[in-house]
């Protein structure tokens, strides 16, 4: 059979998957201040990768993003749980976070929160998790 | 750790060692190494003699859990210490017996003596302890390790059967005498009987002393085998014949007798008490001496004559306990029953065992106990013949051996409770002498059979197993040392009235004594010309009489249909039990999903509207309602179409578009409602499902994809509109019964202040309340592996490739 032509589609995806990356990242990272967070950020990045998916199949999505989704599952698990237990080391109780102002030699002045971590955690997770069940299921006979 | 408590659980420690002489010294009967330790205990007892005849018990107590007030407190009065010495003493002959009666070659000793071991301390821990839990957990003790030595032929169906039985009923009894003991614990505060007994005329009048009486009871009447509950121990004489000599005899049927003869003090003024205990017992007299006529097997007849003899003993107590309403001891007429119930236990263990013992004999050296294949052995067993001869004429109530005196002691009690002018006994006590006295002669007429059918009569060899002779010399002591035990007693009678039974009656009748006083017990052989005497003379001529005419009447038995007896009764029940809780369980799991949802909201229609109408909970506010907009509106009529339109769609695929259709709406109720993080999440989440969803759809099988709308149910309609409707009424009241202020103020003030974020619902999410986020997403971790393990791992599929 004659390999359908989708190069519309194909080309249309690589512009729009950087848009919805760059986007995805603004909302999480925003996700302090602004409606967002881990979650839909999370969600968002998952939404990319699916959209590369569909425009091509399974195995050359892996060949771009060789990620083991499960083992970013549990890196994002220990990113919370870091987080949270980190507090511990300063006697403090668990979960309790940090956040000040910090002198970077590129970046300049930044505001870092440990917070942030933790909802880094709960990025990687969503996204780990989605595309493990997306994965699963598409790749099932 | 006292040397008394040592010897109570002497027997438990000592059972650990058991196995390890049975291997290692195969060629010793593991008996041997047993059988010093009833003796040295018997000899430890017997040394206690002095003490309890001058009016001293010896108390010792070892803390087991003093803030529950239970603690292992052994108390040796004069019941305990002739209850010991009955247990110990009988044990050490039937250890002794068993040597010969078990093959070491055949039988699995280690087990045997383990479990009766286990058992004898057991015993000596029920009858010794003053705490009633401690006793409690020695009485299962009992029953459990009678239960290992009932069954101990396991092979057998019958003995599995017969153990299952006396298992039942007496853990019946026991969790009831359980309940009785917690019911006197709640009235006394204490679990120790001495100080129950203490405190025994201030609960009297309490409402929970009619319940503990019953209860503690049931325990007695089931451990001791009386009426209706004695339909274990004829089965239960599928153990082996020392096990029955033991058990079904001398100790463990003793426990219900133990039990009532303890606790008299505490319930013996009630009425109830009275009518019950002597009840029971007469009643049970009766009927064991009437049915063990019609036994074949001559272990049958003495578990049935056991019942009987039981019956007696707790007839005599229940008689006993009315002369706790006179208080003049030195007139008191009614002690009498309590010395004949006491000297009768004696009695009993003696000839019974002693008759246990020649049975087995019997059954060792011909292989049948069936009498009517047995007949003629008197000139191969000259010996037993002698040892069973006495031990029936004891039990059958004939001079000059001491089963007459304790049956003339019966009798005396029995006529003087004509004389008891308390609980109508003016006009009902005639019955009391009169089924005596007719029970009396049918143990004659038993007791005649079981030796002259067995020993006199024809020799019929070729229905034998083996050429019958006389036992090895090893199981013919015990027996002798018992049945001599029995004619001793029966001319010295007096022997045991001051060591032994005189305190026994100081325990029973506390109340009765004053400081230093005694019950001073004289029985004498000879006694003139009494009613009691005329009494025997009858029993004794209308039962030759009876005996001779024997098969004539016998057929009467065949009148009574099998289908009533109780242990056909028995047998139903336990049956009707099984299929009935069969039958309910089968009604009701279904194993369909749909009728446990039905139940499960059910239940929750049915308890909720309860609550609200019992609680008056249904409250509508409508004061502090906002105002609803166009929108609001548009959007309500939206999921409400929405939703509803799904129950009538035909198609499955229209059912999903219409519920991503309400889940895309619920997102704009976010919007409306300025939840933008909701709405952004709602929005993904509904469309991944809906893929979701659409992915099931186009698997379904082709088979059952053929599209049928939803049938209409009248319960599913029912209960769906039960549960809107009660989940909207507590919505509702819930809002209209607003009682504080909500706590986001706090939120609102401090999300900038303390967590350096203006995204309140974020800052919650990651730094108020952290910990709820940690786990969603284990949650979320946790359902994408089971996914993939679900899809991954699939053993079937990887078995057909």
């Amino acid at each position: 059979m004659r390999k359908t032509n989708n190069i519309i589609l194909e080309t249309a995806v690589k512009v729009l998957l950087f848009f919805i990356a760059l986007y995805s990242v603004y909302i999480f990272t925003a996700g302090h201040y602004y409606p967002g967070g881990g979650f839909i950020g999370g969600l968002m990045t998952a939404g990319a990768i699916v959209l590369l998916l569909i425009t091509y199949d399974i195995k050359t999505v892996t060949k771009i993003l060789p990620v083991n989704y499960r083992i970013l599952t549990a890196i994002g698990l220990l990113f919370a749980i870091g987080t949270s237990a980190g507090s511990l080391i300063y006697d403090l109780p668990f979960l309790t976070h940090a956040f000040g102002d910090v002198h970077l030699p590129l970046l300049g002045e930044l505001s870092i929160h440990t917070a942030t971590l933790f909802d880094l955690g709960v990025y990687f997770v969503v996204v780990g998790v989605t595309m493990t069940i997306i994965q699963t299921i598409g790749e099932d006979e | 750790m006292s040397y008394l408590h040592l010897a109570i659980i002497s027997p438990l420690l000592f059972s650990v060692f058991i196995p390890i002489f049975y291997k290692k010294f195969i060629r010793i009967h593991t008996g041997w190494f047993v059988l010093p330790l009833p003796i040295l205990l018997f000899i430890y007892f017997l040394s206690t003699i002095p003490k309890i005849t001058n009016r001293q018990t010896v108390t010792e107590t070892f803390n087991w859990i003093p803030s529950l007030g239970v603690n292992f407190t052994a108390k040796v009065d004069g019941l305990g210490l002739l209850f010991a010495l009955l247990i110990t003493g009988i044990g050490a002959l039937v250890v002794f017996y068993s040597i010969y009666y078990l093959a070491k070659e055949k039988e699995r000793l280690n087990t045997f003596y383990v479990y009766l071991l286990l058992f004898m301390g057991a015993m000596l821990g029920v009858v010794l302890s003053d705490n009633l839990i401690v006793m409690y957990a020695f009485w299962e003790l009992t029953s459990f390790s009678s239960f290992l030595l009932i069954g101990y032929w396991h092979e057998r169906e019958k003995s599995r059967y017969g153990a299952q039985k006396s298992m039942l009923i007496t853990v019946f009894g026991g969790l009831a005498m359980l309940g009785g003991i917690i019911l006197l614990y709640i009235m006394t505060g204490t679990f120790s009987i001495t100080e129950i007994v203490a405190q025994s005329g201030d609960i009297f009048h309490h409402s929970l002393f009619l319940p503990a009486l019953i209860c503690v009871l049931l325990g007695a009447f089931t451990k001791s085998a009386q009426f209706p509950f004695y339909i274990w121990l004829p089965d239960a004489m599928e153990a082996p014949t020392p096990v029955s000599a033991y058990l079904h005899s001398a100790t463990m049927v003793k426990a219900g007798i133990y039990l009532v003869a303890r606790l008299t003090p505490v319930f013996g003024a009630s009425s109830v008490w009275f009518w019950l205990v002597a009840g029971v017992g007469i009643i049970t007299l009766i009927w064991g001496s009437v049915f063990a006529i019609r036994q074949t097997d001559l272990k049958g007849i003495l578990a049935f004559s056991t019942v009987s003899q039981l019956g007696l003993i707790m007839s005599l107590l229940g008689v006993g306990s009315a002369a706790l309403h006179y208080e003049a001891l030195s007139e008191n007429i009614f002690t009498v029953a309590i010395t004949a119930a006491i000297f009768h236990l004696i009695n009993h263990a003696t000839f019974k065992g002693s008759l246990f013992m020649a049975a087995g004999i019997v059954d060792h050296e011909t292989g049948t106990r069936d009498i009517r294949k047995l007949g003629g052995l008197m000139p191969f067993m000259p010996i037993t013949f002698t040892i069973s001869i006495i031990g029936a004429f004891s039990m059958a109530g004939l001079p000059p051996f001491n089963g007459f005196l304790s049956k003339e002691m019966f009798f005396t009690a029995m006529v003087r409770v004509t004389q008891m002018d308390i609980f109508n006994l003016e006009t009902l006590g005639i019955l009391f002498p009169v089924i005596a006295w007719v029970a009396s002669v049918f143990t004659f007429i038993y007791s005649m059979i079981l030796v002259f059918k067995t020993f006199t009569g024809k020799y019929q060899p070729e229905k034998l197993d083996k050429k019958p002779h006389e036992a090895p010399l090893g199981m013919l002591i015990p027996p002798v040392i018992l049945i001599s035990l029995v004619v001793i007693f029966g001319f010295f009678p007096n022997l045991l009235s001051e060591s032994l039974i005189s305190p026994a009656m100081a325990a029973i009748l506390p109340s009765l004594l004053n400081a230093g006083g005694e019950f001073v017990v004289h029985i004498s052989f000879w006694h003139g010309f009494t009613i009691e005497l005329f009494m025997t003379l009858g029993v004794i001529l209308l039962g030759i009489t009876l005996y001779k005419t024997l098969p004539k009447w016998k057929r009467m038995y065949d009148l009574v249909p099998e289908k009533l007896s109780l242990f056909r009764f028995y047998d139903r029940l336990l049956e009707w039990s099984q299929s009935g809780s069969y039958k309910v369980t089968n009604k009701y799991m279904t194993g369909s999903i749909h009728s446990y949802l039905v139940y499960i909201l059910a239940f929750f229609i049915f308890s909720l509207t309860v609550t609200l109408f019992w609680k008056d909970a249904f409250k509508l506010d409508t004061g502090n309602v906002s105002s609803i907009g166009i929108y609001e509106w548009v959007l309500a009529i939206f999921v409400v179409v929405g939703s509803i339109s799904i129950l009538f769609i035909k198609s499955r695929m229209t059912s999903i578009i219409l519920l991503g259709a309400v889940g895309y709406t619920v997102s704009l109720f976010y919007v409306l409602f300025r939840a933008p993080d909701l709405a952004l999440t709602q929005l993904v989440i509904e469309t991944i499902s809906v893929a979701l969803f659409l992915v099931c759809f186009y698997h379904l099988p082709k088979l059952q994809r053929y599209e049928t709308r939803m049938r209409f149910k009248l319960t599913n309609a029912l209960i769906s509109v039960g549960v809107g409707a009660v989940v909207t009424a507590i919505a509702l009241s819930a809002h209209g019964n607003k009682l504080f202020e909500a706590i986001s103020k706090y939120y609102v003030e401090n999300t900038y202040e303390k967590a350096a974020g203006q995204n309140m619902v974020n800052v919650i999410l990651v730094d108020f309340r952290g910990f709820d986020t940690l786990f969603e997403i284990t949650v979320l971790a946790i359902a994408s592996l089971g996914i993939y393990g679900m899809i991954k791992l699939r053993l079937n599929r990887r078995k057909e490739s």
